[in-house]
């Protein structure tokens, strides 16, 4: 129906429409931020033996994140006398927006998608790689030595995973035969990529986590070292979208993985399809999510000059071998 | 290379890995450190100085506040110090005691280096398994003491509570599952390929460095000098303890990290032999005057806490205060060896290297 939409001539009844679906959009990624970020604190806790949020809202704190929300947004806004005003204050949505941008081509079920891109995942891609300058905005506006190390570091990181991150998908791509999301979520219908594609999805899940710069690849705001990174001078709302650019980017990033490697929205059998897309694409979602939130709780964090040579020396030769391996397998046996 | 501006950089005082007050001036050529200048006396208070207008039993609760992570060694070396002058014989029971408390506060202070140290490496749930097994020992302590953190059990002539009933059948039992529980630590953190890469060949120094800088403790044995003074000048009743001293050889934070943990399982090793051998019968207080009064003279003894060589000397003139009291403390000794440590690493590994270290501020400053 998007798609008959938004080949239709422009007028109020569309504009009205797509504003209405972007705010709808708009609210579940923040229901998902508010309810991933007590997730996280949850699952968290409970690995480490403690109960994590329990007091707000219940006897599972569901109100927790709503309340710190409110705090962040009733907080003092501080801006550095030394700072760079104007670039202080656009940092955080230069980080932000990009992030909220790739998930118009994501397709959450077979008819919830904003925009069917022909090039969907260059798109993300080159969108995702948008928020890098913000964070380093961010950090150099800050006018504090722990801010800028944390961007520079941000910057180098993101930009070196970006490789291996894009290398690795190539498989996908060259198995599909497509650049379009659902056509690649189409492509999966007898068998998921993550089957066909077992070094590519390893090489993806490791790169990503440094795109995402969660553990153990969250060196850009490693507390022990930079105190917070690229955001320790920021306070209340701006502080708050950073955080929120990175919910994002978690959310549309599991998402993305759902889709390349686990079938997106289509059941695992043909005989459950009698059960919706949408609450399949929710299940592997929520199995990859807490894949991430389960990283964080054990790893350790990778050592700062290591993190280039394993991007370049490792990650780099065994994406490129997995293109490689790809296409004989493919040229050989479809 | 491009050659850019130098920066200083302010690490602390308060900053979240410097382990308490701890500043670190470094001068960075990009995220590699050229020079580390350690500014310490954020938490001086003057032990020592204090320490000559108050009565020798005043001072136990003083030695607490300094190495806060194993108070009970701190208790130990000034009472043995005044021990020693005055020629008391200590009760066999409460040398058990004493020794029982004093290596819990190992194992204890051990685990709380653990926890932080993988914290200050990104790994956050490694602290809070620590702390549930540190919890159990404080608690321990708590019942033989009263006190959690600063026990000021230990008295010039002995300890100044008999263990309640049934307290040796818990130590007894908490050792097996002390085992247990560093076995768990082994599988989640040692063989971890991150966690290897973060400590091997860092912050290496050499056995002859290690001498030159009087380092004691883990920090020394790591270079493979078997050198601990429960074995090499036993007191107490160490000598009736069957125990290894662990050693490694290459001196980086991997190998003191190996340390520490396998100086846990000795701990517990002796631990299990004193809850063994623990008289049913006895005194917990020697026989000592009401005042006491160190006769005229000098006395220094040393001991080994978890983090070195503790040392305690005390010159008397024969009056009930000490004439002058000294502390030597090694975790003040082992972070001199820090700005040669740190220079040309990169700003990543300037934590992993503190951390390794192992030391408490309160017991730097004094």
């Amino acid at each position: 129906m998007i798609q008959e939409m938004l080949q239709s001539s422009p007028g109020w009844f569309n504009f009205i429409f797509f504003f209405i679906f972007g705010l709808v959009l708009l609210l579940v990624v923040l229901g998902f931020v508010t309810y991933s970020i007590l997730a996280e604190r949850k699952v968290m806790g409970y690995i480490q033996l403690r109960h994590g949020p329990n007091q707000l809202g219940g006897r599972f704190g569901l109100l927790q994140t709503v309340a710190d929300v409110l705090k962040l947004l009733l907080k003092e806004d501080i801006i550095p006398k030394m700072a760079d005003r104007p670039m202080f204050i656009l940092a955080p949505v230069i980080a932000f927006a990009p992030s909220f941008m790739v998930l118009a081509t994501i397709p959450f079920t077979d008819r919830f998608q904003f925009a069917d891109l022909g090039v969907g995942l260059l798109y993300y891609v080159a969108v995702s790689g948008l928020t890098v300058f913000g964070i380093l905005l961010g950090g150099w506006a800050s006018n504090n030595k722990y801010s800028l190390l944390g961007g520079a570091r941000a910057t180098a990181q993101m930009i070196s995973y970006e490789i291996p991150l894009v290398m690795s998908v190539l498989g996908v791509i060259l198995l599909s035969g497509s650049l379009n999301l659902n056509d690649i979520v189409h492509a999966q219908k007898h068998g998921w990529f993550i089957l066909l594609q077992p070094i590519g999805f390893i090489v993806f899940l490791i790169a990503s986590t440094a795109e995402l710069s969660r553990t153990p690849f969250d060196l850009p705001e490693s507390e022990s070292e930079l105190v917070a990174g690229y955001h320790t001078e920021y306070t209340g709302f701006r502080w708050a979208f950073f955080m929120l650019a990175e919910y994002v980017y978690l959310f549309a990033m599991t998402a993305l993985i759902t889709i390349l490697f686990f079938g997106g929205w289509m059941a695992p059998f043909g005989f459950l399809d009698f059960i919706p897309g949408a609450v399949w694409f929710s299940l592997k979602f929520c199995v990859i999510l807490f894949l991430y939130l389960w990283f964080r709780s054990t790893f350790p964090r990778m050592r700062a000059d290591k993190l280039m040579e394993f991007a370049w020396k490792i990650l780099m030769p065994v994406a490129l071998a997995n293109i490689m391996l790809t296409a004989i397998i493919k040229s050989l046996f479809f | 290379m491009i050659k850019t501006e130098e920066m200083m950089l302010n690490v602390g005082p308060q900053h979240p890995s410097t382990h308490g007050v701890f500043r670190l001036v470094v001068k960075l050529d990009g995220e590699i450190i050229t020079e580390a200048q350690p500014v310490i006396g954020y938490l001086h208070r003057g032990t020592e100085k204090l320490a000559e207008n108050l009565q020798y039993t005043q001072i136990i609760p003083y030695t607490d506040r300094m190495d806060y992570l194993s108070a009970m060694t701190n208790n130990y070396v000034i009472c043995h110090a005044v021990e020693t002058m005055m020629g008391i014989e200590i009760p066999e029971r409460a040398d058990f005691l004493r020794v029982i408390a004093m290596e819990l506060g190992r194992v204890a202070s051990h685990l709380v280096w653990w926890g932080t140290y993988l914290l200050d490496l990104g790994a956050t749930s490694p602290f809070i398994y620590a702390f549930r097994e540190r919890e159990m020992i404080i608690n321990m302590l708590n019942e033989l003491s009263g006190g959690r953190l600063t026990f000021n059990y230990m008295r010039v002539g002995g300890v100044k509570w008999d263990a309640p009933e049934g307290w040796i059948q818990k130590v007894k039992e908490f050792i097996p599952y002390m085992r247990e529980q560093l076995a768990g630590y082994h599988s989640l953190v040692t063989g971890n390929e991150i966690f290897l890469n973060r400590v091997k060949g860092i912050g290496q120094y050499t056995k002859e460095d290690a001498l030159q800088y009087s380092l004691s403790g883990v920090n020394l044995r790591c270079t493979g000098v078997k050198w601990d003074l429960r074995k090499d000048e036993p007191y107490s009743i160490y000598n009736r303890f069957d125990f290894d001293v662990p050693v490694q050889e290459s001196g980086d934070a991997w190998a003191r990290y190996q340390c520490r943990m396998a100086e846990i399982e000795e701990s517990l090793k002796i631990l299990e032999q004193a809850a063994e051998q623990f008289p049913e019968e006895g005194e917990i207080l020697a026989k000592v005057p009401k005042i006491i009064k160190a006769p005229k003279g000098e006395a220094f003894v040393r001991i080994e806490s978890p983090r070195g060589e503790i040392g305690c000397y005390i010159y008397s003139d024969g009056k009930k205060e000490p004439y002058r009291l000294k502390f030597r403390r090694p975790s003040f000794y082992n972070l001199q060896i820090l700005p040669k440590l740190l220079k040309g690493e990169n700003i990543a590994n300037m934590i992993a290297i503190l951390g390794a270290i192992d030391i408490v501020l309160g017991e730097v400053d004094g």
